[in-house]
């Protein structure tokens, strides 16, 4: 799996450096402007891949504590722990940018939108998740709590969307939701997607860095890691 | 096997196992009467600090009461949650109710049960007088008590989630509700939702059945979450 | 001890690391019904981790544990229906009486188990103290609560950590009185001590850790 990782992360990081520019090109500059939202709405192109990979993350954290609880994967905790702290950043971004976005869009740098809100309370999971693992003082331990929490959560997911949803349509009729994707015009479409198979590879290649830093750091007394030290101390 | 006139631990009643830890838990709660009449002091005071904190105008006061006072509950909720586990934890009666052979989603629930008697039930029957200082119409009162106490229930359970999985951790009150708070979102909104529509007059099946839905869920796979969480808490405290 | 005699518990390779503490390296462990065995060793070489290890209440880096040849994760329920612990902590909240604290920890008694409690407390000498605050017993008292647990439980397994800490010399030999008879029943007892018990009636079969190293 170090191997592997290692392997992976450099071919991961060209294809994102290569996404990320060609995105951000078709998005920044190809892209025409938005006859209403004029310039500004071109923060989706961050906005958007980040709130997507937020979710998706969460999604990746969850299946893997999953795995590690039922069948005792060690490599499935690495990947969940991992995770987590990219998945707050690009929760973090989602958040940020979406503030960002709302400054022109509402004249407000927060409003209690049901996306932004449910991004708030994702950020919120993502916190408790590290926080456990921070206080708990044995690895095993700590391992199967937060993946317990990470389960507990992926349930809860979809019920606390649902009723922040409901919860704002009643305090704030509908007005704000923009981005049907149907209507969305192919010039934007495109930089859209190629900006979230850019974040896709971003995280899978910061993923990798960190499986292998991890792994190192757990199997520091085993042999194999004593001798690749050996290998890198005299080469 | 030293003596074969007790019987063996394989056919005991689950009703058994049930009433005797909930009435255990009761028991103990009762003895130190102190800790949940803390709970119910926090929860007026929270409540009367609005007020001082808002201005006293009956009219802003009385669109608020419900959140206020739901906040409050949950609040409470989560300082009385802190010590579900951990008493029982520092004795050593935790791991022994956790190897006793016994269904321990079984146990769990008479605990959360017990929890909710003495932590939850208090607050419901205290609300309205907290409804009537908060100037809501009385009209609501009904509905303030059915939502805190569906809801209160539902957080006994989600809390416990998180009580258990801190168990071993020192000192872990603020870690306790960072984990639980963003758990009991829905909670909240369907539960003082409830009551602010209740009080404007409008219907509120929907709201009462979405608390209900939520409880339904947190009873038949919070405890499952609870139990796991509690094997790993006393297999890393020592 | 023979081999025709019914393996309970078996432990393989038990590795146990604390930190960067290597505190057992590929222990096996073998407990036949009738065997005693004791661990030794001194304060903080892994005695109490191993013990909880074998039940499940420890975490260990490798190997693996079964109960009468099932591997522990299938056989856990069924090992903790026949399994008697009596750890480091008591498990005695301070706030119930002992007859209610010993309720709780034997769901098995009947509500109306007062009279059997009473014999075996007064055996231990402390038959006085039955409806008392637990928190006004010293160490010792609620030692033999505990203890009396191996006379009210039905238990095939006994897992008893430091069990003659806090007692006199009566005490003790009551304690190795019932480890015998349980011995001798078909029983199996596994426990921790500092310093090597000696016992009349049974052979006791001894691991001794931190010496190895």
């Amino acid at each position: 799996m170090y191997r592997v990782a290692g392997i992976l992360s450099p071919l991961l990081a060209g294809a994102c450096v290569l996404s990320l520019l060609i995105g951000l090109y078709l998005g920044l500059v190809v892209a025409p402007a938005d006859y209403e939202q004029g310039d500004s709405y071109r923060i989706i192109f961050i906005h958007v891949p980040a709130a997507w990979m937020s979710m998706f993350v969460y999604m990746v954290m969850a299946i893997s504590s999953a795995v590690f609880l039922i069948w005792r994967l060690k490599i499935a905790d690495v990947v969940a722990v991992a995770s987590a702290p990219i998945g707050a950043a690009f929760t973090a971004v989602a958040l940020l940018t979406g503030s960002f976005w709302g400054k022109p869009m509402w004249g407000t740098w927060w409003i209690w939108d049901a996306r932004l809100t449910s991004e708030l309370v994702l950020l919120f999971l993502y916190l408790g998740y590290i926080a456990l693992r921070g206080a708990m003082e044995t690895q095993q331990g700590a391992a199967r709590a937060a993946a317990i929490l990470a389960v507990v959560g992926v349930v809860n997911i979809p019920i606390i969307h649902f009723s922040v949803e409901w919860w704002n349509t009643l305090h704030q009729p509908a007005s704000i939701t923009k981005f049907d994707k149907p209507s969305m015009h192919i010039s934007m479409l495109r930089p859209l997607l190629i900006m979230v198979f850019a974040f896709q590879t971003l995280y899978f290649f910061n993923l990798m860095v960190r499986v292998r830093t991890l792994i190192l750091e757990r199997e520091a007394r085993s042999s194999w890691v004593a001798a690749l030290a050996g290998e890198r101390t005299n080469g | 096997m030293s003596d074969s006139s007790h019987p063996p631990r394989t056919d005991i009643s689950l009703s058994r196992v049930f009433w005797r830890v909930y009435r255990r838990d009761l028991t103990l709660a009762m003895r130190s009467v102190g800790q949940w009449l803390n709970t119910l002091f926090f929860f007026v005071i929270v409540v009367s600090l609005f007020p001082l904190g808002i201005g006293p105008g009956p009219q802003t006061l009385a669109t608020i009461a419900p959140g206020i006072i739901w906040v409050s509950a949950l609040l409470s909720m989560m300082l009385s949650l802190d010590s579900l586990f951990a008493h029982d934890f520092n004795d050593g009666t935790l791991e022994q109710l956790v190897i006793s052979g016994q269904p321990l989603s079984v146990i769990v629930i008479a605990k959360v049960l017990a929890h909710w008697s003495t932590g939850g039930l208090p607050l419901v029957l205290l609300s309205p007088l907290l409804a009537l200082v908060m100037q809501m119409p009385s009209s609501a009162y009904g509905v303030l008590v059915i939502s805190l106490a569906i809801g209160t229930l539902s957080l006994s359970f989600i809390g416990a989630i998180g009580a258990a999985l801190i168990v071993s951790v020192n000192q872990g009150g603020v870690l306790l509700s960072l984990l639980v708070l963003p758990l009991t979102v829905p909670v909240l909104i369907f539960g003082s939702g409830a009551v602010s529509s209740s009080s404007m007059g409008l219907p509120i099946s929907t709201q009462i059945s979405v608390l209900a839905a939520v409880l339904a869920l947190a009873v038949s796979l919070a405890p499952l979450a609870i139990a796991a969480a509690l094997r790993v808490g006393v297999s890393v405290g020592r | 001890m023979s081999e025709s005699v019914e393996l309970l518990l078996e432990a393989k390779g038990i590795t146990i690391w604390r930190g960067d503490n290597l505190l057992m390296d590929e222990l096996d462990v073998q407990l036949h019904a009738g065997d005693v065995l004791q661990i030794q060793g001194t304060n903080g070489c892994g005695k109490t981790t191993l013990l909880r290890a074998l039940i499940g209440l420890a975490e260990f880096d490798e190997g693996e544990v079964f109960w009468c040849g099932q591997p522990f994760a299938r056989a856990r329920d069924g090992l903790y229906a026949e399994l008697l612990y009596l750890g480091h902590k008591p498990g005695i909240s301070p706030g119930l009486t002992p007859l209610e604290n010993i309720k709780t920890l034997c769901p098995e008694l009947p509500d109306d188990c007062r009279a059997d409690v009473v014999q075996v407390l007064d055996e231990l000498g402390i038959s006085d103290r039955i409806d008392l605050p637990s928190a006004a017993l010293s160490a010792g008292q609620k030692r033999r609560i505990n203890l009396s647990r191996l006379q009210l439980q039905q238990a095939r397994l006994w897992v008893l950590d430091e069990p003659l800490t806090s007692l006199d010399a009566q005490g003790s030999a009551w304690v190795r009185e019932q480890i015998t008879k349980h011995a001798s029943q078909g029983g199996a007892v596994v426990f921790t001590t500092h310093q090597p018990l000696s016992f009349d009636d049974i052979s006791v079969s001894t691991i001794e850790l931190g010496g190895a190293e």
